[in-house]
């Protein structure tokens, strides 16, 4: 009952109480980071440092992007307590779409804006059936993944596999930024390593405020030490792998789009209204309507925003093929939820975050990228992604009831 | 044996920036019932948490003996083989299976490898007379009031054999005749020689069962009165429990200045369209600027559903006539977000069901429905946020280590007073409070009480719905009653009785059709 008592613990237990506390409730956070440290660590060696080349980590960006976009997506709609399971196939379709237009001979700055608003076209159609006539979003995406599925083989069956030769679109998810000016006078790519420099400054200010912000009205925060050791950890890892991308080629447009979208969703979780809308729906739908919210609004919103993110991941992961083919998108949508999962979205809904989810994303990417490197079966690799998937979620929902308590 | 079926010995529980417990001894004689009372967060329910296996053996500091056994319970199936039943606040049947069913889910009569059926049904029959319930065991849950699901989970309890059995508030949600009901059961219970430990904020029940009373403060025992020896007044155990006396528990108000009709309804006539029949017929209700007006009623006489039905939340209902008047204007509300613009505000019968977002913190919570409020451009102001709801837990005595901590951590008082803050943050003319007391202890009553009259001085017009006479007399201004989904009469407070409002919300009028 007494709340001096809280400083007064802190106070007293030092450091090592304090590391033990933050262990303690952050054990889902921290489970995540030492899962992608592991595998870093075993494909490295395994791989005989292939695995941390700046190419293959390069690659490793690249192949992540179309799963990040669609984990994202993802993110919001768990968080509500829905589920998409067609975005592969949506994903897949809506590629081949992109592929079937530049053939055709289509401006690319045409069809990408056309093939995004057709993704809009898929998610309000599935969100019109779970608000309006109330399909659960299982059945409605269920279908959706065999319509789109169908339509995918339908639209490649005359060409097979079709393939793309437009540079731009290419660029997409093969390009790198391009550099300064002054940049041709060193050996590594300069606007890459100040876009990394300044990031690091962002991020060090935007701690600094925060902690600011909580010492302000007396909410607890962590000790200087704590503090200081966490900067200095996420600016070394951040200038790390800034330093890698400078010295290969750059920084990949496929992190730039990752980047910004990732931004965009951020921001709307956790500082517009329509941010709260969401996660007070997922924590409590009755409630949420009762104090005005729109629920039936916001999940078509979080459903067009879905169909959205699905026509982004097929562009991406066609100009990563530079082809589209027949069978794009099989499993994308297990990536999608395993690496929410991961990232610490809750089975229960109402709890989750689109940056934990892009470290969730990572964490399976890597582990497809490494066993690819090793050369191992499809079929294994299936049962390895299926096993974590479920490790994750069995990990959740374990902490989680340990928690209430 | 010992002399005490149950001993609990300095138990100290502690949660991240809370100490629910702070050394507390408790001791339960065999046979007796034994009243556990305190403020909103004084630790009653995680007492009774540490002592079911709910907070596992080890998670506290502190020793519990069973017939001078000491014990260790590593989960709630450990303390159900010592005879411990523990019944919560929030019933836990499945509403979707027979009685029979939910009586021995989990200890099932085995015939072999399967479930005996026959034998189930019978011994259900059993049980349920033992509790007075004279029901088909293959009724559902669902179809049973909330009294009849309490006496079912106290079956459920007795099926199992409970030595000691635990009632965490069991009458909150209960009406008068409901309470009674039970509270007679227990007596006859303890003729059996069933120990019963009830948790309850209802003072007049306790001084007419209890048999001990223990008052717990902030974490610690205030005292433990012995009510056999002699009668224990609730003047004497309020004293105890919030550390001062408080006179009269109905504040009065003064210069009440009543003004013009603000909110009125004509005719209102609402169908369920799932069972296709109404659920209530020709409603009529005024409301004036300033005023407290009471819904008195049974259970079941449609009060939540008039509530939920002015308020434009209507899931499966379907307003079949009747006008809605605000400020002499009609209006219509589509959705509950129109009848907040319109000033209009519900606070909720069930806090943790639909009107709170128990996983998220309390800020989150107080801001929701009037979050327009605190957006700059398209950002909510987080600062904004933060210090608004700091002044709502100060100015409401929200217990709680800060407004960042979860809802759903908070003692079942301190939600609602949480819940309350959220509405009043949405500045609403009219403010409807369904149960607005419910659970909550006698000081927060208080202060929830002077409150509402402050509200109401400041021009707030104020539809209170309780179950509760003493506060619908205690409170009103005007009062209605309903029964049967109908309105069966309208009452001032000069001449309102609990004998007249009592024959009123029994009345069954030409009521709603089939
Ligand atoms: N899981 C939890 N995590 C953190 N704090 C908790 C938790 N459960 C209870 N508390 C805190 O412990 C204290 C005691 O709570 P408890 O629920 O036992 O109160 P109570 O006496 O039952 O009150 P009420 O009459 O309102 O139900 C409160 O301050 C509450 O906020
Ligand atoms: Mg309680």
């Amino acid at each position: 009952m007494k709340t001096a008592d809280v400083t007064k613990k802190v106070g007293k237990g030092g450091l090592g109480a304090e590391i033990r506390s933050l262990l303690a409730s952050n054990i889902r956070d921290y489970a995540m980071y030492v899962a992608l440290v592991i595998i870093f660590i075993v494909f490295t060696i395994a791989t005989d440092r292939l695995f941390i080349s700046p190419r293959n980590l390069v690659n490793l960006v690249n192949q992540t992007g179309y799963v990040a976009v669609l984990a994202i997506g993802m993110t919001l709609i768990l968080i509500i307590r829905h589920i998409d399971l067609s975005v592969g196939f949506v994903a897949g379709f809506l590629g081949a779409v992109a592929a079937i237009l530049l053939m055709r001979g289509w401006n690319v700055w045409l069809v990408i804006p056309v093939v995004l608003l057709c993704g809009i076209a898929v998610g309000v159609y599935q969100g019109l059936l779970v608000t309006r006539i109330k399909v659960p979003a299982f059945v409605t995406t269920l279908a959706g993944m065999f319509i789109f599925r169908g339509l995918l083989s339908w639209v490649t069956a005359g060409t097979g596999t079709i393939i793309v030769r437009d540079r731009t679109f290419l660029q997409l998810s093969n390009g790198y930024i391009p550099d300064l000016p002054w940049g041709q006078n060193v050996n590594f790519h300069l606007l890459t390593l100040l876009l990394g420099i300044a990031m690091v400054g962002i991020f060090i200010l935007g701690q600094f405020k925060q902690r600011q912000d909580l010492k302000r009205y007396n909410f607890p925060t962590t000790s200087p030490v704590i503090f200081v050791g966490k900067l200095v950890f996420f600016s070394a890892v951040i200038l790390a792998v800034t330093w890698i991308m400078a010295s290969y080629r750059g920084l990949p447009w496929t992190a730039v789009i990752v980047a910004i979208v990732l931004l965009i969703y951020n921001f709307i979780l956790n500082k517009t209204r329509l941010g709260r809308h969401i996660y007070a729906i997922g924590g409590n739908p009755e409630a949420a309507e009762l104090s005005g919210i729109k629920v039936r609004n916001v999940t078509f919103l979080v459903f067009a925003s879905m169909g959205l993110m699905s026509a982004l991941a097929g562009i991406l992961y066609t100009s990563r093929l530079a082809s589209a083919t027949p069978t794009a998108g099989l499993g994308f949508e297990l990536d999608a939820i395993a690496s929410s999962y991961i990232g610490g979205v809750s089975v229960g809904g109402g709890v989750g975050r689109v940056t934990n989810t892009i470290v969730g994303a990572l964490v399976i990417m890597s582990l497809t990228n490494g066993m690819n490197l090793l050369g191992v079966d499809i079929s294994f690799q299936y049962v390895v992604k299926g096993i974590i998937f479920v490790l994750a979620v069995a990990f959740d929902v374990i902490t989680r009831s340990k928690a209430k308590v | 044996m010992s002399d005490y079926i149950l001993e609990m010995r300095a138990i100290t529980k502690e949660f991240p920036g809370v100490k629910a417990l702070d050394n507390v001894s408790f001791q339960v004689r065999r046979g007796e019932i034994h009243c556990l009372v305190g403020e909103n967060g004084a630790g009653k329910s995680t007492l009774m948490k540490v002592l079911s296996g709910v907070y596992p053996f080890g998670t506290f500091e502190g020793s519990i003996l069973i017939n001078g056994q000491p014990q260790q319970f590593r989960h709630v199936s450990d303390s159900e083989k010592q005879g411990i039943a523990i019944i919560y606040q929030e019933l836990a049947l499945f509403p979707e299976l027979p009685i029979y069913e939910n009586l021995f889910v989990g200890h099932e009569i085995m015939k072999g490898r399967i479930i005996d059926w026959k034998e189930t049904k019978a011994r259900a029959k059993g049980v349920l007379e033992r509790v007075g319930l004279d029901l088909d065991p293959s009724m559902k849950i669902k179809d049973l009031g909330v009294g009849q699901r309490q006496l079912v989970e106290i079956a459920k309890a007795l099926s199992r054999d409970a030595q000691i059995l635990i009632l965490d508030e069991p009458t909150a949600a209960l009406n008068e005749d409901d309470s009674e009901n039970l509270l007679n059961l227990l007596q006859e219970l303890k003729g059996q020689g069933v120990t019963c430990i009830l948790i309850s904020h209802k003072l007049k029940e306790i001084v007419a069962v209890a048999d001990t009373i223990t008052v717990l403060r902030d974490g610690r025992v205030v005292t433990s009165l012995n009510a056999r020896e002699r009668k224990v007044t609730e003047q004497e155990i309020i004293k105890h429990m919030v550390g001062r006396e408080i006179e009269n528990i109905y504040p009065k108000r003064e210069n009440v200045q009543i003004g013009d009709v603000l909110f009125e309804i004509k005719n209102w006539t609402v169908v369920d369209r799932t069972r296709n029949r109404e659920i209530l017929h020709n409603v009529n209700m005024q409301v004036r600027k300033g005023e407290i007006v009471g819904v008195a009623g049974l259970m079941g006489s449609g009060r939540t559903e008039l509530a939920l039905s002015i308020f434009g939340n209507v899931p499966g209902y379907q307003i079949t006539s009747g006008e809605l008047y605000l400020n002499g204007k009609q209006v219509q509300f589509r959705h509950p977000a129109d009848a907040i613009k319109s000033g209009v505000a519900y606070v909720t019968e069930d806090r943790k069901l639909n009107g709170l977002v128990l996983i998220q913190d309390v800020k989150f919570n107080i801001s929701l429905p009037a979050l327009e409020k605190l957006v700059e451009g398209l950002v909510v102001n987080e600062h904004e946020e933060i210090t608004m709801a700091e002044d709502y837990r100060r100015s409401f005595d929200i217990r709680t280590p800060s407004v960042k901590a979860k809802v759903g951590n908070l003692s079942g008082g301190n939600q609602q007073k949480a819940s309350l803050a959220k509405w009043l943050f949405a500045e609403p003319s009219l403010l409807i409070m369904d149960e607005p007391t419910r659970g909550i202890d006698v000081g927060a009553k208080y202060e929830i009480y002077t409150l509402m009259n402050r509200l109401v001085a400041q021009g707030m017009s104020i539809i209170m719905i309780s179950s509760e006479l003493l506060e619908i007399l205690g409170m009103s201004d005007r009062i209605y009653i309903m029964s049967e989904g109908t309105i069966t009469g309208e009452l001032d407070a000069q001449e309102a009785t609990e004998e007249k409002i009592m024959a009123m919300a029994t009345k069954t009028t030409e009521g709603v059709r089939e």
